[in-house]
């Protein structure tokens, strides 16, 4: 991974041995504490990660947010619509390709695609490939009992299969779930966060809710620091393991820290911004202007899913 | 309970995204008005603190770990309305930046757990608590129970909008096209689960912090109050939301009618009634058949296309058609109050522009 290669240790996660010795004890009461410290060192490298592809030049890097945003909706809502499985996979390979354009690694792009909602929707659907729970025509029969074979109140069918319908219901579940996360990854991976929230301006979002996004973005990381002193803070002063039910108490009185902080902090920073000028009327400035190239992408975006489309209502 | 893009059909996550708007508009006209200028960092804050209260794991019993929502409490002190903007701002950026839920699912996302958590979270807790005293322990219970409420109820919710894909959305073959679980397997796969373990993690969690507030912190549980006495002109909401869910409620029964309403003949009836069919009404009838053609979506219809005589009512055909035609009422009305509200809008800019140049 040479991306990862510009940030410090720490950052990555490489040198997260050392968090383990933060508490003493069995590893399983670190979980709780040493796991939400690794989930907030997580977020914030995925986010500095995904500016620094943002800033690199790249096919989708260089388009107009706002066009981006629009063809990128468009495909999101064409993958809802197909009912072929066979037609995702097209949609699937282009957001492959427009990836390797935007000089994003595919083994990190695909990993960071599959890794966690292609495999949960997995195992949620796992159950539907068999007759007992959703009926159809057996694909493959694992078990012919021969008799109708009863559980309490619930009647399981004379025989256990797959089914041809759960396969292909599953198939259809996993890659429309596949290709919608890689289109939402594709769009946060190259586009700067300030530029992706000004573009909502395009659907008419009101400026007070732009705004509000915008701040709300900035401020996670403040809080994120906050909460990260308060667990570090804690982590450091203790000497032996401690029991569940103090971990609760300490994490539920830092959450009613930080809320408490937090909550004057929003004080100061309306004071901050009334000092500066405002008047409860943002102002959002941006400085986007469209090219022929934005048009050109958007137009073979357009074409692609109209052939897609048509496709999927010829074959039924 | 954040759901992913493509478990839900397109027609849901529209639906949704339609009755949200409403939602959102009458939050922030709330808001507007209780809190002014101050709104935009307030609502920022406490959605930066709700995005990062969702990542503190817990420690459960038996080494695993959960972690909470907080709708309830951050709608006990910056107020339901603040809440539901704030915890749709903090879905919006998980969604965009995080891949956390979908993107078009957001509308449903928003409407689980940005707007049937925190109001229901906090209107228990206003109910619970009414009339008791400052130190009461009625008061973090009430909290509690609140966040338990509040969460199951968006668990239901999100249950049924699962359970509806489906029952509702087949392709030719039977299979599925999207969520594969109906209502009677996605309710209790969701509820089961939530009322157990998730909902007692966020009522344990929430009166905790109630507590550690009350002790530390007990302006801070107050400070709705304030915002609420200093509010001028306030739009009555309450009505108008119950109005709406008892309409709602309402709708099925206008699948026992048989027949069609006066002046809304099909051309089979007109021929029936009056002998014939005039010939400029032939020529423009069946151009035009509807997004919801019947109200049922198209599954539901062909499935419903049986042997059964017109106009007469089986049960089984009612309760087949039943949560179609419930969907159709919400999108109907989100659609509705969406025009009414942009043409109110409208009209009123105008005025507005037209004051301002005289």
């Amino acid at each position: 991974m040479t991306e990862d290669a510009a940030l410090p240790d720490w950052l990555t996660g490489h040198g997260r041995k050392r968090s383990r010795d933060w508490t003493p004890g069995d590893s399983r009461r670190q979980s709780a504490i040493a796991g939400t410290l690794l989930g907030l060192s997580r977020l914030v490298r995925d986010s500095v990660f995904s500016e620094k592809i943002a800033s690199r030049p790249g096919l989708l890097q260089n388009l107009d947010p706002r066009i981006k945003l629009v063809g990128m909706l468009s495909l999101l809502v064409t993958v809802s619509l197909l009912r072929n499985w066979y037609l995702i996979l097209p949609l699937y390979g282009f957001t492959l390709v427009m990836a390797a354009a935007s000089r994003i690694s595919l083994k990190l792009y695909i990993r960071r695609v599959w890794l966690f909602v292609p495999i949960f929707t997995a195992i949620i659907v796992f159950p539907s490939l068999f007759n007992v729970v959703r009926p159809g025509d057996p694909l493959w029969v694992i078990r012919d009992f021969g008799h109708q074979v009863t559980l309490g109140p619930w009647s399981l069918g004379t025989s256990l299969a797959i089914t041809y319908q759960g396969v292909k219901g599953a198939v259809l579940l996993i890659l429309r779930v596949v290709t919608s996360v890689s289109l939402g990854v594709l769009l946060a991976l190259t586009t700067r966060w300030a530029d992706l929230l000004k573009s909502l301006r395009v659907f008419h979002i009101p400026r007070v809710f732009v705004l509000i996004l915008s701040m709300t973005y900035r401020y996670i990381f403040l809080l994120l620091a906050m909460a990260e002193d308060i667990f570090t803070a804690r982590t450091s002063r203790m000497v032996g393991p401690s029991s569940p039910r103090e971990d609760r108490r300490f994490i539920a009185s830092s959450m009613g820290t930080l809320l408490g902080k937090s909550h004057a902090f929003s004080d100061e920073v309306y004071g901050a911004m009334v000092s500066r000028g405002y008047n409860g009327e943002p102002v959002i400035s941006h400085s986007f202007r469209t090219r022929p190239a934005d048009w050109f992408w958007l137009a073979s975006v357009t074409l692609a899913i109209a052939i897609i489309i048509g496709g999927d209502r010829l074959l039924g | 309970m954040h759901i992913p893009d493509g478990y839900l059909s397109p027609q849901t996550a529209g639906g949704l995204w339609a009755l949200m708007v409403p939602v959102w508009y009458a939050a922030g006209y709330k808001v507007k008005k209780t809190l002014s200028a101050r709104q935009a960092p307030l609502v920022a804050i406490a959605a930066a603190f709700s995005f990062v209260i969702m990542m503190f794991n817990l420690p459960l019993p038996g080494g695993t770990t959960g972690h909470a929502v907080g709708g309830t409490i951050i709608a006990i002190i910056i107020g339901p309305w603040a809440a539901v903007i704030a915890i749709s701002v903090s879905l919006t950026i998980q969604a965009l930046f995080f891949g956390d839920g979908g993107i078009l699912a957001l509308g449903a996302n928003c409407f689980n757990i940005g707007f049937v958590l925190p109001v229901t979270g906090y209107y228990t807790y206003r109910l619970l608590s009414r009339g008791a005293a400052e130190d009461s322990p009625r008061r973090w219970f009430a909290a509690g129970i609140g966040a338990y409420v509040g969460l199951n109820l968006a668990a239901l919710i999100t249950a049924v909008e699962f359970g509806l894909q489906g029952d509702l959305f087949k392709a030719a073959d039977g299979s599925a096209l999207y969520s594969p679980y109906g209502l009677s397997t996605a309710i209790p796969a969701m509820m089961i689960p939530h009322m157990a373990v998730v909902g007692v993690i966020e009522a344990v969690m929430t009166s905790l912090i109630f507590v550690f507030l009350l002790r530390n912190n007990p302006s801070l549980l107050h400070s709705y109050d304030g915002i609420r006495a200093a509010a001028t002109g306030r739009l009555q909401l309450k009505p108008l939301l119950i109005g709406m869910a008892l309409l709602l409620v309402c709708v099925p029964l206008g699948l026992l009618a048989t027949g069609s309403a006066w002046g809304e003949w099909g051309a089979e009836e007109i021929q029936a009634d009056v002998g014939y069919v005039p010939q400029g009404m032939d020529r423009y009838l069946g151009r035009w058949s509807g997004i919801l053609p019947d109200y049922a979506f198209p599954a539901a219809e062909e499935a419903d296309t049986g042997e059964e005589p017109a106009g007469a009512v089986s049960l089984e055909g009612v309760k087949e058609s039943v949560p179609g035609y419930m969907v159709s009422g919400v999108v109907g009305l989100a659609l509705v109050g969406g025009l009414a509200w942009f043409s109110t809008r409208l009209l009123t800019r105008r005025s507005r522009k037209k004051e301002q140049l005289d």
